[in-house]
């Protein structure tokens, strides 16, 4: 079993990108459950929600609290939530962010990680750019396909497209495709440095 | 049909395919995804020959179905907490009618302290008010559910409440595998209603009853309750050949052959409970899951059954009888044909407390040791009781209790869960 925990504010699509990324996975035959932190949410505050991806079915129904991966969509929640509880050694980190970790002082704090399994994306500007809104969850949906391979980028677009439909849909598309690529580019100049 | 989809839409989708001709509905979390789907496919035209009814209330709510279902029609409604509680008296007089409304409860605690998360106080707290009560497993299971309480409900002209965990499953997209259309009409016949309020039939139905027929009148319910008891195992073996999957029944065993020790609970804990027990089999403790599908009527016989050769029995419970202890495990205890000693109370997941593997691992491994007691609140902060009680032994005007917790505790709403 996989397991995402997807942190941001209300209004960032958050439990959106945890619905979309188990949809993905069971467009690829396996069971996913994907559920929200259930608070009394409200725009600006911190939402959590989780996503677990498993080849048989998905009985445990306690929130995820040793993530596989994490997904940040807002880095200002760096200084306010500890997103990074009981992440596990080896785990991956997608931050939306145009920083490195160094320049968000998590420099020392992911020097025992797997710089492979690192990752930041400009994700809100690839929205602005596609979707013509701050909405950063697609995009690093898109990300998180390519630093973790646990499902393919057409599975995304294609939950993508189920949850939205004509121009939002395109534009998000668009987004998590510009992400994937962005991803790839910075893994394979990794690989050559 | 396979489908990735939340628990909420995917009820709402099945309560559809089961042709009610009346939803009414007043908007309450954790339910109100449900009605708001049915309202949308009311309104888009797919679901046909329907009439959806905003209400004003709860109380209105079941009033409305009460009045529907009287009339000849097939009715539902869903709510939740404060909600169920404001329609008591109507929930009442629909089972005291012998109306066979179906109700979805979406389960969460009751205030005070206001609070939206899931506990089951909510339908335990309308545990005897004549309706048949069923709890699902998962999302797949409330969605066959449904489909099963529609037909127990106009088979023996009795109300039904299906119970599902609110937020835990009602919010979990998960997959699910939705009933056709042909299937659920296979299944399910045309409502044949014993009583229908009909201007060229005319008939009284509510009549004021005395001593001289109540007791009978009761009488009548308990006995005709106590006729599911034989037709959900039945049905269930029948869904079983129609649809292709278990769903319901009255209780599910879980590893218990060889096991000393059972856990017995409802809902959706099931399903952690039961990596819970595999991972314990595994260290070499012999322990067993007992799943109560149906609480009411209570299924004496079939917990007898399957506690007959169990030592020791730990009920694990989402709801609290205070100044006594467990609901779910009074019942458990009256039908263990061993002594009562020998099964324990565990209250958890009050007000939507994560219940965890860690911690039910914990509590079970103590339970198999001999130490665990007869009353236990899983993860309570005792520190945080502590200084509760020390400030209200200190001085007389404490204040508020809720409120001098949550500044106890600090900024809740910042926290991961």
């Amino acid at each position: 079993m996989f397991e995402v925990r997807i942190h941001g504010r209300g209004g960032q699509g958050v439990v959106t990108a945890a619905e979309m990324l188990s949809v993905a996975a069971f467009l690829e035959g396996r069971h996913a459950q994907a559920f929200p932190s259930f608070g009394s949410e409200r725009m600006g505050a911190p939402v959590v929600a989780y996503c677990r991806i498993a080849d048989r079915e998905i009985r445990l129904r306690e929130p995820v609290l040793t993530p596989e991966a994490l997904i940040v969509q807002d880095p200002t929640l760096l200084h306010q939530v500890d997103v990074f509880s009981g992440l596990v050694p080896d785990g991956y980190i997608l931050i939306n962010t145009t920083r490195s970790f160094d320049a968000l002082g998590l420099g020392d704090f992911v020097s025992g990680f797997r710089p492979e399994r690192l990752c930041t994306v400009p994700a809100t500007d690839l929205a602005l750019e596609h979707v013509g809104r701050p909405v950063p969850n697609a995009a690093l949906l898109g990300g998180f396909a390519a630093v973790t391979g646990k499902v393919s980028i057409d599975s995304v677009c294609e939950a993508i497209r189920q949850r939205f439909g004509g121009k939002v849909a395109a534009g998000n598309v668009a987004a998590a495709t510009g992400a994937w690529e962005f991803v790839r580019r910075e893994m394979r100049e990794a690989t050559h440095a | 049909m396979l489908k990735q989809i939340e628990g909420s839409q995917a009820v709402a989708e099945a309560v559809a395919r089961c042709r009610p001709e009346v939803v009414c509905a007043y908007p309450i979390s954790p339910q109100t995804h449900i009605v708001e789907s049915l309202g949308r496919l009311v309104a888009s035209g797919e679901l046909r020959h329907c009439e959806f009814i905003n209400v004003e209330s709860e109380f209105a709510a079941m009033s409305v179905a009460i009045g529907a279902s009287a009339a000849g029609a097939r009715a539902y409604t869903a709510t939740a907490s404060q909600g169920l509680l404001f329609m008591a008296e109507a929930v009442f007089n629909a089972s005291g009618l012998g109306l066979p409304i179906v109700m979805t409860v979406a389960n969460r605690a009751i205030g005070a302290p206001i609070n939206i998360w899931n506990d089951h106080s909510d339908s335990m707290a309308l545990r005897d008010c004549g309706w048949i009560q069923l709890f699902a497993e998962n999302n797949q299971e409330a969605v066959d559910l449904h489909v099963q309480a529609f037909r127990l409900a106009e088979e023996l002209s009795l109300p039904v409440m299906v119970c599902m965990d609110g937020f835990i499953l009602t919010h979990a997209v998960e997959r699910v595998d939705l009933p056709t259309q042909d299937q659920v009409d296979a299944w399910l016949p045309p409502y044949e209603p014993r009583q229908v309020l009909d201007p060229a039939d005319p008939v009284s139905i509510g009549a004021m009853v005395g001593p001289e027929a109540f007791m009978e009148v009761r009488y009548l319910a308990h006995y005709k309750q106590r006729q599911a008891l034989d037709l959900i195992p039945e049905w269930a073996t029948q869904f079983q050949q129609v649809f292709g999957r278990a769903a319901g029944g009255l209780v599910r065993a879980y590893r218990c052959e060889d096991a000393e020790t059972v856990v017995v609970a409802l809902g959706s804990i099931l399903g952690t409970l039961k990596d819970t027990v595999d991972a314990l089999r595994e260290e070499g403790l012999r322990i067993g899951v007992l799943g109560l599908h149906c609480f009411r009527p209570w299924p004496a016989e079939a917990v007898r059954a399957a506690l007959a050769h169990v030592g020791r029995v730990v009920v694990v419970e989402k709801s609290l009888a205070v100044g006594l202890g467990g609901i779910v495990s009074q019942n458990v205890r009256a039908a263990y044909p061993h002594s009562p000693d020998h099964v324990h109370t565990v209250i958890a997941g009050l007000g939507g407390r994560a219940i965890t593997r860690a911690s039910l691992a914990g509590m079970l491994r103590s339970a198999a040791g001999g130490t665990l007691g007869r009353l236990t609140f899983l993860d309570l902060d005792e520190g945080l009781v502590a200084r509760a009680l020390a400030r209200e032994k200190a001085q007389r005007r404490t204040g508020p209790l809720a409120e001098a917790l949550l500044r106890d505790v600090g900024v809740v709403a910042a926290r991961p869960a």
